[in-house]
């Protein structure tokens, strides 16, 4: 994606002295992927700060309600079985199975979904905090994962309780969906840092985004089983169906999902989720070290 | 606490501070995308800029008691924004050492939903400070500004002088290297301001750095010993504080002694 300069071409500006010493205060400005990385580390380095705005976002939705952050856990539950249930009943397959396969898929859902959607107003929704604090941008970013991980552990409940009625196989390769979650929470901040930037900038991007992830969602196996249709009898429906590997996100959702459900992994989700994680960080870093101190302005 | 860092300072060589000015049309992909087809992409891209600083050439150390003048729109506000970092110079050099705290607006950084003390320590995360350092200065901040159970309401059951009162002391508890102060300290009764001056006085002194934008000459000769005067976005005269008030306000100057237009003339 290219962006095209809108202001006198960057000099590269030389780093301030301070940065010679590594003092902790000591911030490194200008174009160089240096102040972009410093950047993202004197961010890491704020967990104090953005872990504690990350939870605030969670008991600030549900402030003054009976059941507070509860409610997550319970309208996912109630989609769920919603949906488990109409699906179950529309393709003609088992609830033991539609069910947590809808369930689980909504809660990778909601974590893609949160990124990328909240990712494209990450910049513009802070302009105050942007514009009175020098704070590193990846904060902002940080929160922003923190608290979709927090909802996703909430959502998470629900799974547990789900195992109880529907029993699936777990195996200890269940346990891959700890690294699993890694990759897709590494993903989710370099997609909301990246779409964040391009969309304070040009904010066309924001309801693009947010149409392109509501077409995902139907593009992606969540409600619809993909195994199920790849093999239907039908061979041009078998034939179609394949064609969900070319969305990116359909790998994401399978390498959380199927530990989760007892499944065996497949090595080629795993494969694109990497790559999809080098490119996208790579793209990243490429524009942050150029339009990071441009955020400020635009904003 | 310094002694142990680098020397507290602020160096900004030419810097420029341009702000590009995205109307509607050049903000949206349309114009991009059809100069693209039409093969007309230099027209298209260009976009209009306010020169808000232009070669600002600053050096300050340790010990640095700096008030800004100006009129309305002179650029204090801006400097102050390229000397805390959250502006780095479109052109030029800025490099800052040490810890800032911009207090610009009291109000940014406050949630209404919560508790007077969870914004406590909120707002002293964001000015740099740890929790744990936030905690130990609750008893302290609880005195200064007299809200006593208050604390434990919500931020937006209290009224606008009461939110001064908290912002106030959260901020002049904390420990900066580097202050940075943009007026707008009003709005509490006279009883409270002359404590609250104690305290900005104090914590002015405990900061190795200070730069004060204002137009009250009374509170300037309070803090500050050296001037900056600020016109269309670049320095007009830097040095001794009396100097650079009677350049600035030529025939309207008067000796040290505060007056009522002064204080009428200060902006909220």
């Amino acid at each position: 994606m290219t962006v095209p300069a809108v202001l006198p071409a960057d000099v590269e500006r030389q780093v301030g002295p301070g940065s010679v010493g590594s003092v902790a205060t000591a911030q490194l400005t200008g174009s160089t992927f240096g102040a972009a990385v410093s950047d993202l580390r004197r961010g890491w380095a704020q967990r104090a700060l953005w872990g504690h705005l990350g939870w605030q976002d969670i008991r600030q939705r549900y402030r003054r309600s009976f059941l507070g952050p509860i409610w997550i856990s319970l309208t996912m539950a109630v989609t769920a079985i919603a949906l488990g249930t109409l699906y179950a009943g529309l393709f003609d397959n088992d609830l033991a199975i539609q069910l947590p396969h809808v369930l689980v898929g909504f809660i990778v859902w909601g974590f893609i979904s949160g990124c990328i959607n909240e990712g494209a107003e990450v910049f513009t929704s802070n302009v105050g905090l942007i514009t009175h604090l020098p704070a590193p941008l990846s904060v902002h970013i940080y929160r922003l994962v923190w608290r979709q991980t927090l909802f996703f552990l909430h959502n998470l409940v629900v799974y547990v309780v789900m195992l109880f009625i529907f029993h699936q196989d777990l195996k200890w390769t269940a346990l891959a969906v700890i690294p699993a979650f890694g990759l897709l929470a590494l993903n989710g901040a370099w997609a909301a840092l990246l779409l964040g930037i391009v969309a304070t900038r040009f904010r066309d991007f924001v309801p693009i985004a947010q149409s392109i992830v509501q077409l995902a969602f139907f593009l992606t196996p969540i409600v619809w089983i993909y195994d199920e249709l790849a093999r239907s009898p039908n061979p041009t429906i078998a034939e179609r169906a394949k064609l969900a590997e070319f969305n990116p996100f359909l790998h994401f959702l399978e390498i959380v999902r199927r530990p989760l459900l007892g499944q065996d992994q497949l090595l080629h989700h795993w494969i694109v989720v990497l790559a999809i994680t080098v490119v996208g960080w790579a793209l990243t870093m490429v524009v942050l070290r150029r339009y990071r101190a441009r955020v400020s302005y635009w904003v | 606490m310094s002694s142990t860092m680098q020397q507290v300072s602020i160096d900004t060589r030419g810097a420029c501070v341009d702000f590009p000015i995205f109307d509607a049309r050049s903000r949206s992909l349309k114009k991009t995308v059809m100069g693209l087809v039409g093969g007309n992409i230099a027209s298209g891209s260009k976009v209009p800029i306010i020169e808000a600083l232009r070669d600002i050439d600053v050096h300050l150390e340790h010990g640095a008691r700096v008030g800004l003048v100006g009129h309305n729109g002179a650029g204090k506000s801006t400097l102050l924004r390229l000397l805390s970092g959250i502006y780095e110079p479109t052109r030029g050099t800025a490099s800052i050492n040490g810890r800032v705290a911009p207090v610009f607006d009291l109000g940014v950084g406050m949630d209404p939903e919560v508790s007077g003390l969870e914004n406590i320590i909120v707002r002293g995360l964001f000015l740099g400070m740890t929790r744990k350092e936030m905690e130990a200065r609750v008893d302290d901040i609880a005195e200064f500004t007299e809200l006593g159970d208050f604390l434990r309401m919500p931020l937006r059951t209290y009224s606008t002088g009461m939110r001064v009162r908290l912002a106030l002391g959260v901020v002049t508890s904390i420990d900066p290297e580097i202050l940075l102060l943009d007026e707008g300290i009003g709005a509490v009764d006279s009883n409270f301001l002359d404590k609250s001056k104690k305290r900005l006085k104090e914590l002015v002194e405990r900061s190795g750095l200070l730069v004060f934008a204002s137009h009250s000459d009374a509170f300037l000769r309070d803090l500050c010993d050296t001037a900056i005067w600020m016109e269309h976005g670049q320095i007009k005269a830097h040095g001794d504080l009396e100097d650079v008030l009677k350049a600035y306000k030529g025939d309207d100057y008067r000796t040290p002694e505060k007056t009522s237009r002064e204080r009428g003339s200060a902006e909220a």
